[in-house]
Parts: structure tokens; C-alpha cells; sequence
């Protein structure tokens, strides 16, 4: 630590920082505009003057840029000195020279760095009086809004787009002060991460464009911290609600996850909540009306439940607590999967892997940091989004020692991307065919799971000699494999990622075959696995039979009754199956939030709170346990699918479940039940926790319409709701200081309104949340692991005649259940198609957009032809989860089907 | 009195061809620093001649080298540019030499390129300068055949290849950061300093940008010796060399000479630019382009050289005067100046893209008799905000220089402007 003197009182600060990132870390309200602390600093905005002074002798100093000014020992300098009041109060004088002061109807409004900062400086007296300069707007596609008469050109937006995520599509155009952020065009922002501009922009030219169909501002917001549905990541969010319908989403800063940002389908897939298509009532469709009241659909159930044979199927996307309450209430022998047998085998291979080690998983943040990285069979873009974001900045690291080297302080962010040029740091992925990250990769290799698998076996021999040997390699194989392992192994914090998503059991395998042999050479090395669903992990943790056998037991008469837990069965196992299923059972209770082909088949449907309506427990795929919280009190007869479960226990007098009256006691089982889960009973402050006697409060102490929101319906003020659930309050009745951040609802703090109000919560900028972030590990690998290698290596891919290897691809609008049922997602997800080689297109005599016609497991398929440069002769590509192509198992030999006489063959899709 | 720059420009004739150039001594320096001296020798030489930068801001070029990490172990490739961006208002002495006499900066840059083991080298060249692009282009041709550029040169085992790059006409190309961020391909906006060109320059490697009268300096530092530099100057001036000084305004023969270092302004004005023409007056002059602090009256005896202009508060800037008399108005000629400015700003930092709009709107609206005596405050807050470090680079600073100084001079003139609600200069 280093002394520097603000004001002439002497603070200990981290040395290599600048002053800005000094002062703010020490808690001081300092103005800034386009520096951020992921970005760090230009010096564009000049808004973080301060005085420097040469030593203590010197009374005049020196105006500098505080995020420009690395700080040194024994430093001087000053932000209350009149200069650089002065400087600073005139810098929000310029940017307002042009700003249209429209903050009554901006969506920023509230919520608007520039407003804090103007208000910070002091500045409120307009002498600029000419004509203000004007723009036109851009349509964006469906998720932001464009207003760049608000811009104060901060360049934040184009240096978040294009240096940080990779985005090709977004600039800066023009010059002096007619400078212009947009595309060169009107058109879609093609980044999946463009939302962040929402947060970044530290006014309201980006906004949030789903929330504008639904606008409230952030003071009128009831929020909770959430934990995005999404995928396995597990991204930290802060959902907000205003009159019964959830209004958007905002990241919530994680140190170790997903820091600032997050991916466009956990910002705006959240609309599936508010979808006409919920299911509000309890049906019970032996009546009629079939909307019955709770007590009469528990009345219902539990008969059928008292005379039935029962069995209940999981999901990956309902929260651990509800999982377990359906496992405790069918009985450990009788809970199964409710997902494809593969992904059941992978996730638990997965999981396998994770937990044996040697390599240990990796935070988000953790692959950020790592400097080389080999990628195996995943298209991260579009399974797990925000680890190819993590992956992007890892390729920055090796070339970032140059900068260290060079003694340019990393912060320093044009300097540093200066002197790196183009260079990335070893990064290879072998896929199926191209992704987008290809374009950061030192190599890429595009084949069969298989020989993806072979490639991946390959690196892990070159690595060590424990590894199992591969003696018929090709030349090329050799070569990429040995220049694999040779970048992997010169790195200091290398990291192998892949996944679930291939289908590939040999892929997994080959991944922890890398990680196991670098591991031997470097302790450090990571490793990261992708799980299909928000809570693959965590059911793969609780352990289960498979679907298949639950298909089994009703079939062979073990079962008549089945409980399905937030599932829809058909994307999960192929549709004649599922069918013969649910016929044969005798009963079907499903539960769950939206309707969908399964709940169609119910004969008792209770309707499910959606996350925002519910409180529970997601396993991400690192085996990080994080809470999410109820938003808003559940409209109608919606509540939490584990409250329905212990409801159903509770009538049927189950010795353990009659005791559970709320969340924690729920968490407490799992914990004692399940040693798997130790520790995830404290990741949260329990239901009785209290803040100098009170509940933290939902709503900040701005919120209006406390008591007149629905005085159109009764102008008597009801009780606010009781939340037994956690130590939060549902109105802005409560402490609105600083909450443990596991359980903090959102961030705002005196004079900062914005999301930048973050800096306040943090240890250091940019650095953890005070306390630490929320989230427990619950997989470490032991210290002292055996290093086991998996010894079966595939054959080389051989095609078959008049067969296509289908293979999944994954869409990040589309490929998920949930987002796509939200209206802004909708619009971006593909049409179906089945992607050829061409190759094969040219052999079948199939160009672009023709329908080809083809059988899997005895599904039709018709689809048209995407033809694919990446794809091997003899693959093709079916994407998986799509509206309109219904489920196979992947990878799967396809059938190509004779082709019908022209006649017959009208292209159309099959739906 | 020697003129070693200009002695083979005869205005109206072309250039030198390579062989002509070669008769009269061309090259000469090129093969001297080839054949018999270290890079280290030619720095050294360079530095002890106190050749200071031509293009404005007068830093000792042999030290702006020495910052050059040399060696084997050594970033490469490394870079020269010969800053020919010559858009600085008031300003065409580059292109006197450029026009003149491509040869001499081919091989200045050749000498500065040796001095510091340059790879590559590029003449930036201001995209107005058609005539200069064909010559230099034409020059480029004939040193490449004639082995001075290329691989090997002259048998000595250095190599460099030198390209012209002409630019599309911003202003802020001119500062040799911004100038090697348009060369890059990017907008030409200026990068923070440190690090310095010299360490992370082009693409990140080490680069030297030098204007092209530094450059054609050195051809006849290495023949002559940096002494016989040093002596050049006059009037005991502390800096050394020639210098070419040009003036524009309505003088009787306004133009572009190369000049003994130190000459005062007053010879300058009266003995080359032969005096004020009939019926006007001097009132000032702006000693060194568009952004230097107005001299008056009282400082026509000052010496046009670094120190002496910097001592009595303007800078000598590029040696190129502007003249003001005493039928223009000083506020219409400011607000021209400003006008230019806030276009070229390249909108990078705060205070140059709304300043400086701001400032030119008020200038206008002064000039056209709708200002108001608060519009003085606005005019003096931004000379004292737009200064040095408080902007990101020296645009803005270098804009206030003339407003700041016309606001000391010629205050009197712009209250009169907004007492009066007109411009006296007009009827």
C-alpha cells in the first residue's frame, strides 16, 4: 500500500491504481463519465479533474485527469480545491450545451448517471444559449431504444460494443461536436451482448426498449435479487415490478460472476413472465369449470395421490428446493430426471469430472483472467453466453504482459490496446462448425464429436505421457494437437471449456483428459463445463433416476400417477414417447408457470410462480449455489412449486415435509439430507433476519403510489403482503441502507442513482462486493486428487450412406424454452432449417432454402436447407430447442428420407 | 548569408532530379552516416547541433530520438514519418520545401531513419498538396532505383522503405499521435501521453514523427558538423540553424524565406515582407500560425526564435506570421480562427468538441452586434479551462492562444462591439 494525501489528509491506497479508482474506493464522490472500471480509462469526458500538487510547498498544482494519473507515493492532491470545483462544474457545462434536458420523459430519468454527476458538480445555471444540435435516431432491432440528441460522448458505448464484447456494428462516425454513435445503417445491433449499452451509456441514449413498453422508472420499481434463468451461467440480476407484471431486468454486479454485464437473452428473455399464455389458476380438468380454488385442486391431487402409484419427474429448471421437495415427496427411488437420457448422462459425467478434479472449475471471472484457452465442442455465443464474453477478454492476456511489461498500467485502456495491435493469446476451439468466437481464435478446427473428441485425447498425450496414447493420428491432427499442447502448456493460467451441448460423452471425456494432463504440469489450470439448463447442475446434484425408466415404470405398470415438475416433456424426450406416456399414466399433476404441450395433458395443473414469483436455489455450472428471491407477491393462486409440493406433503401427513413452513426449512433438509449441499442454508441471511430490528425494503424510500396504486379498486389501504421467505419487505417499508448483498434488492446510494451506484458496494471498484459476492462453491475438488484419465478413444468419423450424423446446434434466441416466449426475444429467433455441408448439398442436389426430408428415430422431418461451409461431409446440423423442430436425441443418425414425387413435395414446415 | 534548405528552390522551375541533386552534393549525408558512423554517432551529433522541431513545438530532435529503445532486443519494425500535414492557418513553409525540393527531405529522412534503425519511414502529406504528392512520389521512385531506399542501401547492410501517404484534410493529423492513428487506418483522434510515440508509436512499435523542415535539416548537419549549425543563427540567438519565416497579411510582399535563426520581427516584417502596405497599419501579428498569442507593437524587436518569443508570452509555432491591421477587425478575425478550430476538432475530449463551438457562436454573435457583456466571462472562462493538460491534447490550448492574447490587446475592441451592438469595422 501506498500514501497519497486528498484534501491534505493522508489515505492508504492499492498501489498501480489510478486516482480515480483511489479516490472512489475510498468512498469519495468524485464526477466521471468514460472511464469504467471494466473498460478503464481514455481521458475522453475530462470530468475527473483533480489537483495535483508537486509537493507539499506547492499551493498552485496542476489540473489532471484523476483516471488518467497513476497513483504514487506520497502524492498530493486535491478535489475540493476551487480550480477543479470549477473545472468540473464547467465540463457538465459543455455536455449540457447540447443535451436536450428531456429527463421528464427520458427512460434514464432516475436512474441517470448524468443526472447524479450534474447534480455532483454543482452545476444548474444555463448560459448556453444557441441552438442546441440535433440528430437522427436508428431503429436497433427490438431490444434498445436510440436517442443520441442525449449523448454527451462519453465513447463509452462504442468502446463497450467494439473493444470489450467484439461487436462489429456499432461506431463512432463524424467529428468535432457532430460526433454520431450508431450503425452505419438502421438495423439490428447484431452483438448478443448489446443491452449492456443500456447500463453503460451513462444517460438515456440506449435504453431499454422492452421496458419502454411497460415504463416505470427505477424509483417506482419493487425489486429483488435474482439469479438469471436463462442457462447455466448463473448471471446475478435485479428483477423489477410494478403493478403485478415484471418490468425489467438489470445486472446485478457479482465480482466472481458476471461482474457488469450481462448476455441479451438474461436482459430481455424475462417477458415470459408477463406472457398471456401463463397458467394463473389451479385446473383440475376432471371439473368443470376447471379453474378451481387451491384448496380444492390440494384436495384433488392428494386423492389421487393417496390411491396412485407415484412417481415425479424433476427439472433442470426449477430451483433445487423445489426439486427436492418433489424428491422427498415421491421418494428418492421414485424421482427422475425430467431430461433426455444423454443430457442426464452428460450432466452427470460433468459433474463427475468437476468433482474429482484435479483441475478445479472456474469462476466467470476466473476465465476472464486465463491466458490460454482450448475450447471442445462448444459454441459458447449461443449455449452459455456469458463465457464467451469471459473468453473474449482472456485472449487479451497474454498480449496485456507486453503492456506490463512496457510499464503501461493496464487501465490505461487506448495505450494498452495500442500496443497489442490485433494480437490475441492462445485461444482454439473445435466445433462443429463455425461459431462466432472463431474470429478471436488463434486456430480453429471444425469437425465430427468424434474427431473433436480425437483432437482433444490427442493434446492431452502431447501434454503428458500419463495421458492415453493415440496411434493413428493425420498429419494435421498431429500438428494442431501438438500446437495445442504446446500453447497450453507455456501458459500460466490456462483453461480447457466445453460441455454438455455437443451430446458427446467422448468430448467431456477428452476435455477432462486435457485439463487432468496440463493440470499435472501446472496447478493453476481450470477447467469449465457448460450444463444444458439454469439448473442442470443442481439436479444432477440431488441425483435421480433417468426418464427413460420413469417412461419404463408406467409402461410396466410400476407407476399410474405422475408428477411433473416444471417440465415440458416433449423437449426432452422425442414426442411418440412422451405421448404413449402421458396416456398411460393413469394421472398426470403437472406444475409449472406457462402452459405448453405437457401441461395440456394434465389432469391437475397448479400454476407455478415463475422466478420472479418465487424463491429458490440454482446450482450454476460452476456448482455455485445462489439464491434468487420473490419479486412481488404472487397474483392469483401462482406459488412457488415447492410451496405446492409441501402443501400436497403437509395434507398427506409426510412425517418430514409437515414441518416445513418456509424457504429455510426447506434449505435446512437439503443440507442435512445431502451432504453434496452442505453450506447452502448460509449462503443467505435466513427469513428472520433483521436490520436494526427491521426488513430490508423492496422499494426504495422514493416509491410512489404506495397507498394509491389501487385505490381505483379500494381506496382502503390493504396490509402489505407478508413475505415468509426472506428478510425482505414488499413495500419501501424497511432499512435502505446497505443489505448483505446476497439478499441487497438493488443498488442506489445517496447521489447515486444509477446502476454505477455499484462502486458504493464494492471492496474496490471493480473489485468484490463488500462481504464478499454472493454464492457458494459447493464443488471443489480434493487437494490431493487422483489423476485419472478416461483411456476409451472413438474412432475416426466415417459417413454412412444415405444417413446424415445430425448434430445439435444451439441458437441464444431460440434454443431456450423460456426466453422465446418473451416478445422482443421472439423476433430474433431463426426459422427452422437443417444446416447441410455443401458437400452434401451438392450430393443431394439441394441448394439454400430447398426442403429436405429426413427421419430420426421415426420422426418426419422436413426442413429447409441451410447450407453450412464449416460442417464435415457426411454431418448436418438440426438446431436444437427451436420452435418447429421437434426433439431428437443428438447426435443422432438422420435417414434421408426417398424423395417424393415433385408433386408431393410442397415445402412446408413441419410445426 | 546561407540558405542550405532553400538554396536549390528556384521558385517557378521544378525540382531537382535525382542526378541533379546528386551533382550539387545530394545524398552525400546518406552515404557519410552509412559508411562512417553509428546510429549512436548521428543522434549525438544531431543533439549537440540543438536542432529543435520545426513543426511548432521546438523539442531538441537528437533528445526526442535518444527515447528510441535501440538495440537487438528491440521492438520492430521501427518507424519514421515525416510530418508534411502541413494545415496550420497561415502556414506554407512544408510545402516551399516539399514543392522545392523533395530529394533533401528523402534524404533527411533517410539520415533520421539510420539514426534510430527505422524499418520503415512514410511521408504524411497533407491531401491539398497535389503538386507536392507527384514530386515526392516521383522521388521516392528514383531513390529506390538508385539504391538509397530498399534493402541493403548502398551496400551497407541497412534497409528502409519509405511510402507517402497522402491524408483526406483534418487538421488534427498535424499532432503526431492523431497523425499516426489516421496512418493506422483509425479516426484521427490523439492518444494520451505516456507512452510516447517513441516507445509504442505506430502499430504500438517505436516510431519518430519529425517535421519536414527538421528533416531537411539534417542532411546539411551531418556534411557541415553540428558547429557550422550552431553558427547559422544570429543575433546571439540560443537556437540554432536557418529557419524558414513566412508572412501573410496585407504587407507589401508577403511570403516564405529562409532566414538566419533569431532574425527579429521587425526585420522580418520590414526588410522581406517590405513593411505594411499604404494606408494600414500594424496592429499585431500571431508570430508562428493560427495558434500563437498575438505580438504587438511592443515586441518588434523581439527575436523570432523559441526562447525569445516564449519569454514574452506567445510561442514561435511553425515561424509563419500572420499579420493584423488596423482595418480588420480583431474579433471577426478571432472568430475566423475559431471557426476553423471547433471544425477540426477531432470531438475526442469535452472541452475542445463544446468549447470551442461555444466560443466561436459567442465571436459571432459579438461580431455581429448581439452580444452581451457576459459573453466576455464565456470567453474568458474557456481561455483559462482550454488550457494545456486540462484538454487531452493541444488543439484547444493552441486554439485560446490567439483569443486569449486578442483579449488582452484588443479588449478594448470587443466591449466596443457589444456597447455599441455592431462591428465599428463595418459601415
Amino acid at each position: 500500500m501506498v500514501t497519497i494525501f486528498i484534501d491534505n489528509v493522508p489515505y492508504e491506497v492499492k498501489p498501480g491504481k489510478n486516482l480515480l479508482e483511489a479516490c472512489l474506493t475510498l468512498g469519495m464522490n468524485l464526477p466521471y463519465f468514460c472511464w469504467h472500471p471494466a473498460m478503464g480509462s481514455v481521458g475522453a469526458c475530462r470530468q475527473c479533474a483533480v489537483k495535483v500538487f508537486k509537493d507539499e510547498a506547492d499551493t498552485k498544482g496542476k489540473l489532471t485527469m484523476s483516471c488518467m494519473e497513476p497513483v504514487r507515493d506520497g502524492m498530493r492532491l486535491s478535489i475540493n480545491e476551487a480550480d477543479a470545483v470549477e473545472f468540473r462544474g464547467h465540463i457538465i457545462e459543455w455536455l449540457m450545451t447540447n443535451h436536450p434536458h428531456d429527463c421528464a420523459v427520458c427512460d434514464e430519468g432516475g436512474s441517470c448517471h448524468l443526472q447524479d454527476m450534474t447534480v455532483m458538480t454543482g452545476h444548474n445555471y444555463r448560459r448556453y444559449e444557441y441552438q442546441k444540435r440535433t440528430y437522427r435516431n436508428q431503429y436497433l432491432g427490438p431490444f434498445l431504444n436510440h436517442e443520441m440528441n442525449r449523448c454527451i460522448q462519453c465513447y463509452r458505448c462504442v468502446r463497450y460494443y467494439k473493444d470489450y464484447a467484439g461487436g462489429h456494428d456499432l461506431d463512432v462516425f463524424a467529428a468535432h461536436n457532430h460526433i454520431y454513435f450508431g450503425r452505419s445503417e438502421d438495423g439490428v445491433l447484431e452483438s448478443e451482448f448489446s443491452g449492456n449499452l443500456a447500463e453503460v451509456c451513462p444517460t438515456g441514449v440506449f435504453t431499454d426498449k422492452t421496458l419502454k413498453q411497460h415504463y416505470t422508472r427505477k424509483w417506482d420499481l419493487t425489486m429483488a435479487p435474482s439469479v438469471c434463468q436463462h442457462c447455466s451461467v448463473g448471471c446475478n440480476i435485479t428483477a423489477g415490478e410494478r403493478y403485478g407484471t415484471l418490468r425489467n431486468i438489470l445486472n446485478r454486479y457479482n465480482g466472481e460472476v458476471n461482474g457488469y454485464f450481462l448476455c441479451d437473452r438474461g436482459r430481455f428473455g424475462y417477458e415470459f413472465v408477463n406472457n398471456p399464455g401463463r397458467v394463473r389458476k389451479a385446473l383440475v380438468r376432471s371439473q368443470l369449470p376447471e379453474a378451481v380454488n387451491p384448496v380444492t385442486a390440494i384436495q384433488e391431487a392428494v386423492a389421487i395421490l393417496r390411491t396412485g402409484r407415484v412417481i415425479g419427474i424433476g427439472s433442470p429448471r426449477a430451483s433445487l428446493e423445489s426439486n427436492y421437495a418433489l424428491r422427498t415427496l415421491v421418494g428418492e427411488e421414485n424421482f427422475h430426471h425430467g431430461v433426455a437420457d444423454n443430457d442426464h448422462d452428460l450432466a452427470d459425467l460433468a459433474l463427475k469430472i468437476l468433482r474429482d478434479g484435479p483441475a478445479r472449475t472456474f469462476s466467470l471471472k476466473e476465465v476472464e483472467t486465463a491466458d490460454a484457452v482450448f475450447i471442445l465442442g462448444e459454441d459458447l455465443t449461443n449455449t452459455a453466453p456469458m463465457l464467451a464474453l469471459a473468453v473474449r477478454q482472456s485472449v487479451r492476456q497474454q498480449p496485456l504482459q507486453q503492456v506490463a511489461a512496457a510499464k503501461i498500467p493496464l487501465w490505461q485502456d487506448a495505450a494498452a490496446r495500442e500496443l497489442i495491435q490485433d494480437q490475441k493469446g492462445p485461444l482454439f476451439i473445435a466445433t462443429f462448425t463455425d461459431t462466432k468466437l472463431d474470429e478471436v481464435a488463434t486456430a480453429t478446427y471444425h469437425a465430427s464429436p468424434d474427431t473433436i473428441a480425437r483432437l482433444g485425447f490427442a493434446v492431452a498425450h502431447y501434454l503428458s505421457d500419463n495421458a492415453p496414447e493415440m496411434n493413428d493420428l493425420t498429419e494435421d491432427e498431429q500438428v494442431l494437437a501438438q500446437r495445442i499442447a504446446m500453447a497450453l502448456r507455456s501458459a500460466k493460467k490456462p483453461m480447457v471449456i466445453s460441455g454438455c451441448s455437443s451430446g458427446s460423452e467422448a468430448i467431456l471425456k477428452a476435455a477432462a483428459n486435457v485439463a487432468t494432463a496440463l493440470f499435472e504440469q501446472n496447478p493453476a489450470t481450470g477447467i469449465s463445463l457448460t450444463v444444458p439448463e439454469c439448473n442442470s447442475m443442481g439436479l444432477a446434484m440431488i441425483g435421480g433416476h433417468k426418464l427413460e425408466s420413469a417412461f419404463e415404470a408406467v409402461q410396466n405398470g410400476y407407476a399410474d400417477t405422475v408428477i411433473i415438475l416444471e417440465n415440458d416433456l416433449y423437449r426432452h424426450a422425442c414426442k411418440t414417447k412422451v405421448e404413449e406416456f402421458l396416456n398411460t399414466a393413469k394421472q398426470v399433476i403437472v406444475l409449472d408457470h406457462t402452459h405448453h404441450a405437457t401441461t395440456e395433458k394434465a389432469a391437475i395443473l397448479l400454476p407455478a410462480g415463475a422466478f420472479s414469483e418465487a424463491d429458490g436455489t440454482l446450482v450454476n455450472h460452476e456448482g455455485r449455489a445462489q439464491r434468487f428471491y420473490q419479486v412481488y407477491p404472487t397474483p392469483e393462486d401462482i406459488q412457488e412449486s415447492w410451496r405446492w409440493l409441501t402443501d400436497l406433503g403437509t395434507v398427506m401427513a409426510h412425517p418430514q415435509m409437515i414441518n416445513w413452513h418456509n424457504i429455510d426449512d426447506i434449505k435446512q433438509a437439503i443440507a442435512q439430507e445431502l451432504a453434496q449441499f452442505k453450506g447452502i442454508e448460509g449462503i443467505t441471511p435466513s427469513a428472520n433476519f433483521r436490520v436494526a430490528g427491521q426488513k430490508i425494503a423492496r422499494e426504495s424510500h422514493r416509491f410512489s403510489g404506495r397507498t394509491a396504486m389501487f385505490a381505483n379498486q379500494s381506496v382502503h389501504e390493504p396490509k402489505p403482503p407478508e413475505d415468509p421467505d426472506s428478510p425482505l419487505s414488499y413495500t419501501m417499508e424497511g432499512f435502505h441502507g446497505e443489505a448483505p448483498a446476497p439478499v441487497n434488492p438493488f443498488f442506489w446510494y445517496p447521489g447515486w442513482n444509477s446502476a454505477q451506484s455499484v462502486n458504493k458496494y464494492q471492496e474496490e471498484v471493480g473489485g468484490h462486493l463488500h462481504h464478499g459476492d454472493p454464492g457458494l462453491r459447493l464443488i471443489e475438488p480434493p487437494k490431493e486428487s487422483i489423476k485419472h484419465y478416461f483411456t476409451v478413444i472413438p474412432e475416426h468419423f466415417q459417413p454412412i450412406r444415405n444417413h446424415l450424423y445430425m448434430l445439435p446446434l444451439y441458437h441464444i434466441f431460440g434454443s431456450e424454452e423460456q426466453s422465446t416466449q418473451a416478445p422482443a426475444i421472439a423476433q430474433r429467433v431463426p426459422e427452422p432449417y437443417v444446416a447441410l455441408s455443401r458437400a452434401d448439398a451438392l450430393e443431394l442436389d439441394k441448394q439454400e432454402g430447398q426442403v429436405l426430408t429426413f427421419s430420426i428415430e421415426g420422426i418426419v422431418y422436413q426442413l429447409q436447407v441451410r447450407i453450412d461451409d464449416n460442417l464435415t461431409k457426411g454431418t448436418a446440423g438440426l438446431p436444437k430447442g427451436l420452435r418447429g423442430v421437434p426433439f431428437a436425441e443428438m447426435p443422432a443418425w438422420a435417414i434421408l428420407n426417398k424423395e417424393e414425387p415433385s408433386w408431393k413435395n410442397q415445402p412446408q414446415i413441419i410445426s | 548569408m546561407e540558405k542550405p534548405l532553400t538554396q536549390h528552390i528556384v521558385p517557378g522551375r521544378s525540382p531537382l532530379s535525382l542526378k541533379e541533386y546528386e551533382k550539387v552534393g545530394g545524398y552525400q549525408s546518406v552515404r557519410k552516416v552509412l559508411k562512417e558512423m553509428t546510429p549512436a554517432e548521428v543522434q549525438t551529433l544531431v543533439k549537440n547541433s540543438n536542432l529543435r522541431g520545426r513543426g511548432g513545438a521546438g523539442f531538441n530532435t537528437g533528445l526526442k530520438w535518444s527515447f528510441v529503445p535501440m538495440g537487438d532486443n528491440v521492438p520492430r519494425p521501427k518507424y519514421l514519418v515525416a510530418n508534411a500535414d502541413e494545415m496550420e492557418p497561415g502556414t506554407f513553409k512544408d510545402r516551399l520545401l516539399l514543392e522545392g525540393n523533395p530529394h533533401q527531405l528523402i534524404e533527411g529522412m533517410i539520415v533520421a531513419s539510420y539514426a534510430i534503425q527505422a524499418d520503415i519511414s512514410y511521408v504524411f502529406l497533407r491531401f491539398a498538396y497535389k503538386l507536392a504528392a507527384q514530386e515526392i512520389t516521383k522521388a521516392i521512385n528514383e531513390a529506390y532505383e538508385a539504391g538509397y531506399l530498399g534493402k541493403n542501401i548502398l551496400g551497407s547492410g541497412y534497409s528502409l522503405e519509405m511510402h507517402l501517404h497522402t491524408g483526406v484534410g483534418r487538421y488534427m493529423c498535424g499532432e503526431e499521435t492523431a497523425l499516426l492513428n489516421a496512418l493506422e487506418g483509425k479516426r484521427a483522434n490523439p492518444r494520451a501521453k505516456p507512452p510516447f510515440p517513441q516507445v509504442s508509436g505506430l502499430y504500438g512499435k517505436p516510431t519518430i514523427v519529425n517535421n519536414v523542415e527538421t528533416l531537411c535539416c539534417l542532411p546539411h548537419i551531418v556534411n557541415n558538423g553540428a558547429e557550422w549549425f550552431k553558427g547559422l543563427s544570429r543575433n546571439k540567438s540560443e537556437d540554432a540553424g536557418t529557419k524558414l519565416y513566412g508572412v501573410s497579411g496585407k504587407v507589401n510582399k508577403p511570403g516564405c524565406w529562409e532566414l538566419p535563426m533569431g532574425v527579429t520581427v521587425r526585420e522580418l516584417l520590414e526588410e522581406y515582407a517590405g513593411g505594411m502596405k499604404n494606408d494600414y497599419k500594424f496592429r499585431g501579428a500571431l508570430p508562428g500560425g493560427a495558434s500563437t498569442d498575438f505580438l504587438v507593437e511592443e515586441h518588434l524587436d523581439v527575436k523570432m526564435d523559441y526562447n525569445s518569443v516564449a519569454a514574452v508570452g506567445s510561442r514561435m509555432g511553425t515561424g509563419t506570421m500572420i499579420v493584423l491591421d488596423d482595418q480588420t477587425c480583431p474579433v471577426g478575425f478571432v472568430q475566423n480562427l475559431q471557426h476553423f478550430f471547433a471544425q477540426e476538432s477531432c470531438g475526442f475530449c469535452t472541452p475542445c468538441r463544446e468549447g470551442l463551438p461555444w466560443v466561436e457562436k459567442v465571436l459571432s454573435s459579438i461580431d455581429s452586434g448581439t452580444g452581451k457583456q457576459a459573453d466576455m466571462n464565456i470567453l474568458d472562462f474557456h481561455t483559462k479551462y482550454l488550457g494545456p493538460g486540462n484538454t487531452f491534447c493541444a488543439l484547444a490550448p493552441g486554439a485560446m492562444e490567439p483569443l486569449q492574447s486578442a483579449l488582452k490587446y484588443f479588449r478594448e475592441d470587443f466591449e466596443r462591439h457589444i456597447h455599441e451592438q455592431r462591428c465599428p469595422w463595418r459601415s
